[in-house]
């Protein structure tokens, strides 16, 4: 199990969240959630697939409206603050999809200066390329900087993705599903890349998944989700080492079958 | 079961909702399209992309229908003993009617299509999503400078088009009347005025706007994954040409209501 990062300051919180509701038509998916997110630990959100921890993400980065709470994101109410005032702290923010979401159209080095260039004013040519490169050894794919996405492994795409949104030093980072259709060496690699993101950048991480391999290796604290609130609150032992609850007995034996 | 009157006043809504929908996005670009940081270079790139790469197809396109109507027209003037003003019919079928036609529906299969797809499938890919969290503005980047590209490119396709269809023309009666290219020219001016030539062209403004909408928003509002992408590319093209007709069908009342005043 990881061990607990000493860097954690347990006094300040980076994100807030209270009372946090979201429904879809007649479907409540949050049901007033309350989390927070410490300066410089990895906390993962843990949860069946369809329970919300998606949108929980998405409603962070402003992506989703919450339908009621509070989400305090480094200071600010995102919920109740202009679209200007939301693009700042956008740029705190990195955002690794599940998917990647890599630009098609663009090569690799095009995608991570894309951001930068936009950004980050006055940048020379060379600074631009000496950012590019230096986050692309960071995720160990410095080689594959004249690829396009389509030429690149899922582990790959994953990497640029995360990549991606190092470019702008985010304060924080948000993985969702980052192992998801990944080979178990692939997923090893990515819990990996997770951990030194935290060591390297500083950053402090929501990590959403139900893998329990990718929570057990990359997080500080483990939150669980289920019937839209977070019943479980703790270290990975915690949690699954003495529980009673049918519902987490069944996600850890799903997950390590013997 | 729901009785057909429930159901006629859900679908009723239904329309008045997407109506409303199609409003707000068109207000959407107004809006946007002059609000700073200009993506000129985005512009240029897709003027490129949607109006000098279809410059083939439009060539190729245009002279042969320049030689169609011109043959297929013959023979009603030849009755007449007329087949001298072929040149003049041909240059005001070209110049009013034509070539924005001809060159806004050739656009409407080749642009619209790649449009809705190829923002649908960003939409379903995360990857309108990943611009946003990155704070650049994703309706900005790649609708305004879509729609911004396909109204200034349809009327100089649509100038280049008329001229292609005028060689084609050309060409056909060159070989047949043996008429040269000053006298064929010439009549050619002489026909057209500058109302034909300006409505033309402002026509061509409207249809380039109306493809590169129709193309964003069915893109934009993509959902249901890849199944989603090619509805989005379809009913692109289906509706871009519908529009299209209709506006063709207003312009030609209220220019001919101008022309006869």
């Amino acid at each position: 199990m990881k061990e607990i990062f000493s860097k954690i300051n347990h006094q300040h919180q980076v994100i807030s969240i209270r009372g946090l509701k979201k429904s879809f038509d007649d479907f409540d998916v949050l049901k007033g959630v309350d989390m927070e997110l410490r300066q410089g630990e990895n906390l993962v959100v843990l949860g069946r697939s369809g329970t919300g921890k998606s949108v929980l993400i998405k409603i962070i980065a402003g992506l989703l409206k919450a339908d009621e709470g509070t989400v305090n994101v480094l200071g600010q109410e995102i919920t109740k603050i202009s679209e200007r005032k939301l693009d700042s702290i956008r740029l705190k923010l990195g955002f690794s999809f599940q998917n990647s979401a890599l630009y098609d159209s663009m090569s690799v080095r095009e995608n991570l200066e894309f951001p930068l260039k936009r950004h980050v004013k006055n940048l020379s040519r060379k600074e631009i390329n000496s950012n590019v490169e230096m986050i692309l050894e960071a995720v160990g794919l410095l080689q594959a900087i004249d690829q396009m996405p389509a030429e690149l492994s899922g582990g790959q795409r994953k990497r640029i993705g995360i990549a991606r949104t190092l470019i702008l030093k985010p304060e924080i980072m948000l993985y969702d599903e980052p192992t998801a259709g990944l080979d178990p060496i692939t997923c090893i690699e990515i819990n990996k890349l997770i951990n030194e993101v935290q060591a390297r950048f500083h950053t402090s991480s929501i990590i959403i998944t139900h893998d329990l391999t990718c929570a057990k290796t990359t997080g500080d604290r483990i939150m669980m989700l289920l019937d839209g609130q977070f019943r479980y609150n703790g270290t990975f032992a915690d949690i699954f080492a003495h529980t009673e609850d049918e519902r987490v007995k069944l996600f850890y034996d799903y997950n390590f079958v013997e | 079961m729901k009785s057909g009157s429930v159901v006629i006043s859900k679908r009723i809504d239904k329309f008045f909702l997407k109506l409303n929908d199609i409003y707000l996005f068109v207000l959407r670009f107004f809006k946007e399209a002059f609000l700073p940081p200009y993506e000129f270079r985005e512009v240029v790139n897709q003027c490129y992309e949607l109006g000098v790469r279809s410059l083939p197809l439009i060539s190729v396109t245009g002279f042969i229908i320049g030689i169609v109507f011109t043959n297929q027209s013959r023979p009603s003037l030849a009755e007449f003993g007329a087949t001298s003003w072929l040149p003049a019919l041909m240059a005001v079928a070209i110049i009013r009617a034509l070539a924005p036609l001809v060159t806004a529906l050739i656009a409407s299969g080749r642009v619209a299509s790649k449009i809705g797809a190829e923002i649908g499938s960003m939409k379903v890919s995360e990857q309108i999503d990943a611009m946003e969290v990155s704070a650049i503005k994703p309706f900005r980047f790649l609708v305004v400078t879509r729609v911004l590209a396909t109204t200034l490119m349809i009327p100089a396709l649509t100038i280049y088009t008329a001229f292609v269809s005028l060689l084609g023309s050309f060409i056909n009666i060159n070989q047949r009347e043996e008429t040269s290219i000053i006298t064929f020219f010439e009549q050619v001016f002489e026909a057209i005025t500058y109302l034909d030539v300006f409505s033309s062209i402002i026509k061509a403004f409207f249809f380039g706007f109306t493809i590169g909408i129709v193309g964003c928003y069915k893109g934009y509002t993509s959902s249901n994954g890849t199944q989603g992408v090619g509805k989005a590319a379809n009913t692109s093209v289906v509706i871009a040409m519908f529009l299209i007709f209709v506006e063709e069908l207003l312009a030609m009342q209220i220019i001919n209501a101008i022309r006869f005043q």
